[in-house]
């Protein structure tokens, strides 16, 4: 009786498995064979990387490479610089108002920047960044749920070390650097797994903002290539589709425990 | 003493205000204003060459209420955040349970299970698509092996949405299954073992202790749901673009079509409005309500 509830967990277990990532095996099966033995499943046909070899050659793609690489550098950037200054502020710092602006900060958490595309928009043209990197970039950089984070590890920072550091002759800066940002560490990399896939893979603000090869994200690229009025068919955009995960793909496969922690870290504080 | 520590505090709200700075001006930019804007722009009538742009008051907002279409979406939108909250919260459970059990391949099962999280709407969409497609497309190769027929999955009415419901219950499943994992390991053993003794039965020990002890992670869960369920929509872009006559379109979806398609800025910006209203009402729930009645200690 044990021994059929264990078989049956596995069972289920692996069942359940199989399914989550057969879209992906069959879009690997589709990029590596001709339309026709892809289509017909027809498992003894030849192994081709002709797919990928056409998708390439169909889109700037190692433009969009970079494009997208920048974009996730830029923002990055932007939010280790801003939400370091603005969490140490709200963890260590007394001064009136703080905790108003905190609830004005934690509000932003609930009004997503995907909700207020059109005035956003409106803001990136007024500042002359429509279709520019940083112009994509931007509405991200001060992260409400980046500064919680930060503000939280910073605040498990044993306050010893906070003054052992200013009798050294610290300054308030020079104990950010020295000591509260080494310490946080751990966290910076969980924020850097979360903000980097997150923006790797985010589409319907560059989707607006961007508008030609120079700046465009893989996946506004991707889609773009993939409309069907292109008239691409299933092996090519498999191929393609493959191509464009393929780094955040490797490198999820080979951090997987990093990533999952980072994500945790991320959700649950 | 006193003007030393005046001195003191002085010197940290100055330092606090600094530091706020940079934040607060990128905030103030792309969060603060553009919701007062949007507020603002609600209810100023669609300017046209002839005839510029007038203050109507909540005219825009009667307008979206008489408009057939913005009814089908809020539809659409419940019926989408009413299945997809609760079954991928429930295959969340399912898959956190087994990859946290005693069972063969553990490492591949977890794999499995997260690996779309890291994939882009746009990839899932596009792997998707080899599915759906009618004919070709894998499901209708598999249904045509029992004989059924050809089935346009995306391009009729009655199975457009569970199509696109289905892709996101795909990609979110196993970005919730982590939560569960993380709080299922802070179980003690010593539960388990003392139902055992007690000979509690496998379902029993899993309702009576596992579920109320995760109720946390599940409000955490469910609200982050509820977001995803306005948030995701990438892949109407690819898969239906929200048609056939509308029967898949999504909220954000028609304020992206109102405002980028049909350049009707006042009305993308009523239901902006009306969608952070939404947001609004659920974060004070969380808030003030749910956090109060989640804790057992």
């Amino acid at each position: 009786m044990k021994a059929l509830t264990k078989f049956m967990d596995s069972f289920g277990a692996i069942l359940l498995a199989i399914i989550w990532i057969a879209p992906l095996l069959f879009a690997f099966w589709a990029a590596t064979h001709s339309t026709s033995d892809a289509v017909n499943l027809n498992l003894f046909s030849p192994w081709t990387l002709e797919n990928f070899r056409v998708a390439w050659a169909g889109a700037p793609w190692l433009k969009y490479f970079i494009n997208t690489f920048l974009l996730v550098t830029v923002i990055l950037i932007g939010q280790f610089f801003l939400t370091t200054l603005a969490g140490f502020a709200f963890a260590q710092l007394q001064f009136p108002g703080k905790d108003y602006v905190f609830i004005l900060v934690l509000m932003q958490l609930f009004i997503l920047p995907e909700v207020l595309i059109v005035e956003n928009y409106a803001m990136i043209s007024r500042l002359g960044l429509f279709d520019t990197i940083l112009g994509v970039g931007m509405p991200y950089m001060a992260s409400a749920f980046g500064i919680f984070l930060m503000r939280q590890a910073f605040k498990g920072v044993p306050i010893e070390l906070h003054e052992a550091a200013r009798i050294e002759g610290c300054g308030l800066l020079g104990i950010l650097w020295r000591v509260y940002v080494p310490l946080a560490k751990p966290t910076y990399l969980a924020y850097a797994l979360v903000s980097v896939s997150t923006h790797w893979n985010n589409f319907l603000w560059p989707l607006i903002v961007t508008n030609s090869p120079d700046t465009r994200p893989l996946t506004v690229g991707l889609s773009i290539f993939g409309a069907p009025e292109n008239g691409v068919d299933i092996s090519i955009i498999s191929a393609a589709t493959l191509m464009s995960v393929a780094p955040l793909l490797i490198a999820f496969l080979i951090f997987q425990r990093q990533f999952v922690q980072a994500f945790l870290r991320a959700g649950i504080k | 003493m006193s003007a030393h520590a005046n001195l003191e505090r002085r010197r940290q709200a100055i330092y606090g205000w600094l530091l706020l700075s940079p934040a607060a001006v990128l905030l103030t930019l792309f969060a603060f204003y553009p919701s007062v804007a949007t507020l603002w722009s609600s209810m100023f009538s669609r300017g046209t060459r002839r005839k510029p742009t007038e203050f109507v008051g909540t005219e825009n907002y009667s307008d979206l209420f008489a408009d057939p279409t913005f009814w089908i979406v809020v539809k659409n939108n419940l019926l989408y955040a009413g299945i997809t909250i609760p079954v991928s919260i429930f295959i969340a459970l399912s898959m956190a349970l087994w990859a946290n059990g005693k069972i063969r391949a553990r490492g591949f099962v977890r794999t499995a299970y997260f690996t779309p999280t890291v994939l882009p709407m746009i990839a899932a969409a596009n792997l998707w698509l080899f599915f759906y497609t009618p004919g070709l497309g894998v499901l209708d190769q598999i249904g045509s092996l029992f004989g059924l027929p050809s089935v346009n999955w995306l391009g009729q009415p009655e199975t457009a949405l569970w199509a696109i419901i289905i892709v996101t219950i795909w990609k979110e499943a196993g970005f919730f299954m982590i939560f569960y994992l993380a709080a299922l390991q802070t179980i003690p053993e010593d539960l388990k073992e003392a139902a055992d003794i007690e000979g509690a039965s496998r379902w029993t020990y899993t309702r009576r202790i596992v579920l109320p002890l995760l109720m946390p992670t599940t409000l955490f869960i469910a609200v982050n749901a509820m977001i995803n369920s306005v948030k995701l929509i990438d892949h109407l872009f690819i898969l239906t673009k929200g048609g056939p006559s509308d029967a898949s379109k999504l909220i954000l979806y028609y304020i992206w079509e109102m405002a980028f398609a049909f350049f009707d800025a006042p009305s993308a910006a009523a239901m902006t409005i009306m969608v952070i209203a939404v947001l609004g009402i659920v974060a004070a729930v969380q808030f003030f309500y749910l956090d109060k009645r989640t804790h057992y200690q």
